[in-house]
């Protein structure tokens, strides 16, 4: 339960105000032992000023190092923002649940995102298009306020050369420069085909985008059990001892933050629970 | 098998207590309250006094007799001992090519609970459920229940918020005790009626002046509980709770007692089984040296469901207090397989304007659609 150190061995800036940082455990023993799965998190010390929990965005067989999109927008953020390459971080973890990845093998994926959303769902993508022949379909549907806050600018263009791999991109608010799509990203769900009996939905964003998109999956024919969210919650312990990520009757970091939709329909269609 | 001690006997078991390096920990008058604090010997025990409870309302009132254990309880729960309300949890310290964590190791004393009550019994046992039996344990907790030794009191008299008995959580103590003694203060006689539920309190039974009890001291004992059970002060009806309040978190009266709800947290912070800790890091002056530092937290901040983003997600009076409700009796089922309410009252007691559980429960199964 106690932070190791992990130096940062690359900085890379994101968009404003987001930045990726590519952290190594500095004991090597350690280093080596440390196995997660797409969707987990980890949780990430700043010397003196606290932990924040950070989903892991690399993939699982990368054993060099662990990537972390971090947003800047509270205390411990904020000092990570200030540091450099080779200053030093806690580290634990990894903690909470799983995309069902395995499961998905031969099924068609669809990663719908919104924001920063796509950080911990980026780890699935990665693993989708390094295991392309094993999944069917691979759409990423992908949605921001506005065309500055897009990350992985570079990688949303390498994964649509993929074969059998669409990238469907959109903001609210488009500027002159803006070549994709205009409006909220349920919007892109009427550009793409679907096999509903055959598709796995993985999304992750802004709570009210994704009660929107598992509504219209569900109309489109999607099966409940088919819709899976990961879901944002304060945590303080992320060992389900401090009670501050509740959802009803799960804790996100137990037995979240990837649900299956079903599991938790009933809290999530009431805010504030 | 029942046994007898009298009132010196309980000084008795102090001293016995003392002697195999327990620090004795138990009620005693403070600030017009009954709290729980070191204690040393029966002197220190609230005799002669009793309280009146009733929804934010709570008074000391001297008894026409001189019983140590003729109050039900009072604001302060075990918890305090076992789940300190803050904690060092690790330390950092700055190096040249970075920083070192050290776990913070603790060394807690062993601690007697004198006059643990039955739902109080209960309320460890939950929390033992929520810090020891789940995938992560609180090494704290587990070093300290080790260390126990449980003096418990079967309750004399029911206080005026008191609802164990529909809690199934008392007021007679069936189990998670060494000792349990019964009080019964008759005429002249002033005597314990005592049960042993570990070797350890058999021993320690062993060690103090006893006799065998007689029919009749048992069934004075057993009559004094059969009463307290007869007049608790509330009950609460938890026929289906879980399911009462998983279809009912739309009700109106959530709206209701959201306008009398101060979230002042009063509620969670009386309450033995809530568990909810936030960390902080205190770092020292020259900024080489921080701690992680544990606190008792509580679900009626602003703070406690924030999120960057939306910021807090339950911003309101009503969410805060269904959250909390809704815990307790119902989503508590289902995380931990038991109710994380023991009906001690301390809730309806404490709470500023007197929101009562078993009111607020009993008005959202009146009215379900």
């Amino acid at each position: 339960m106690i932070p190791c150190p992990a130096e940062i061995v690359e900085k890379r800036s994101e968009t404003r105000g987001i930045y990726t940082f590519r952290l190594r455990v500095k004991d090597e023993g350690k280093r080596a032992a440390f196995r997660f799965r797409p969707g987990q998190f980890n949780m990430v010390y700043a010397f003196g000023v606290g932990e924040v929990p950070i989903s892991i965005a690399s993939d699982p067989d990368d054993l060099d190092g662990l990537d972390h999109t971090v947003r800047i927008v509270g205390n411990v953020t904020g000092v990570l923002e200030r540091l450099k390459v080779g200053n030093v971080v806690g580290l634990r973890g990894p903690y909470g649940s799983w995309w069902p990845l395995e499961e998905s093998r031969g099924r068609d994926v669809i990663v719908i995102t919104g924001g920063l959303g796509c950080a911990p769902v980026v780890s699935v993508i990665s693993y989708v298009v390094r295991r392309r022949g094993s999944f069917g379909a691979l759409k990423i549907l992908h949605g921001i306020k506005a065309p500055t806050d897009l990350v992985y600018r570079r990688q949303f263009q390498a994964w649509a050369k993929h074969p059998n791999t669409e990238v469907h991109l959109t903001t609210d608010q488009p500027d002159r420069r803006w070549r994709h799509h205009t409006g909220v990203v349920t919007t892109l769900l009427g550009r793409v085909t679907l096999d509903p009996a055959n598709s796995v939905a993985m999304m992750c964003g802004p709570e009210g985008m994704m009660r929107a998109a598992a509504r219209e999956l569900l109309e489109r024919g999607v099966p409940t059990e088919s819709l899976y969210v990961s879901i944002e919650r304060n945590m303080k312990c992320a060992v389900g001892l401090c009670g501050h990520c509740q959802l009803g009757s799960e804790y996100v970091c137990k037995t979240g933050p990837v649900f299956r939709f079903d599991r938790i329909r009933h809290w999530f269609e009431h805010p504030g629970v | 098998m029942s046994w007898v001690i009298d009132r010196s006997g309980v000084d008795a078991l102090c001293r016995v207590l003392t002697a195999r390096g327990y620090a004795l920990v138990g009620p005693t008058v403070r600030d017009g309250a009954i709290v729980y604090d070191r204690i040393t010997s029966s002197a220190d025990l609230p005799v002669g006094w009793t309280d009146e409870q009733a929804g934010g309302a709570y008074r000391l009132k001297p008894r026409n007799d001189r019983a140590l254990f003729g109050y039900a309880v009072g604001p302060h729960s075990w918890k305090k001992y076992l789940l300190p309300p803050r904690l060092t949890l690790w330390r950092a310290e700055r190096e040249a090519d970075g920083f070192v964590v050290l776990e913070e190791s603790h060394d807690p004393p062993r601690l007697a609970l004198i006059g643990a009550r039955s739902c109080e019994l209960r309320a460890l046992a939950i929390q033992d459920r929520v810090l020891l039996e789940d995938a992560c344990v609180d090494p704290y907790y587990r070093t300290q229940r080790d260390r126990l030794f449980v003096l418990a009191v079967n309750c004399g008299q029911a206080g005026g918020t008191c609802f164990c008995a529909s809690m199934d959580a008392g007021p007679r103590a069936s189990s998670g005790y060494d000792l349990a003694l019964t009080e019964v203060v008759a005429g002249e006689r002033h005597y314990f009626v005592a049960d042993a539920g570990t070797p350890a309190g058999h021993e320690v039974l062993n060690a103090v002046p006893h006799a065998t009890a007689t029919p009749d001291e048992i069934g004075m004992a057993d009559a004094v509980i059969a009463r307290t059970a007869e007049s608790m002060g509330r009950s609460l009806d938890t026929t289906d709770i879980k399911r009462l309040l998983y279809d009912n978190l739309d009700h109106p009266r959530w709206d209701q007692v959201a306008q009398r709800c101060l979230a002042c947290g009063n509620c969670t912070m009386v309450c033995p089984t809530c568990f909810c800790t936030t960390v902080e890091q205190v770092t020292k002056l020259a900024g080489a040296k921080a701690e992680q530092v544990r606190t008792w937290d509580s679900c009626f901040t602003l703070d406690f469901s924030y999120v960057h983003g939306p910021g807090s997600l339950r911003s309101t009076h009503k969410s805060r207090y269904r959250q909390w409700m809704t815990h307790k009796l119902a989503t508590w089922i289902d995380q931990f397989g038991t109710s994380g309410c023991v009906g001690c009252g301390r809730c309806i007691t404490w709470c500023p304007v007197g929101i009562d559980i078993t009111e607020e429960t009993a008005a959202i199964r009146g009215g379900t659609r």
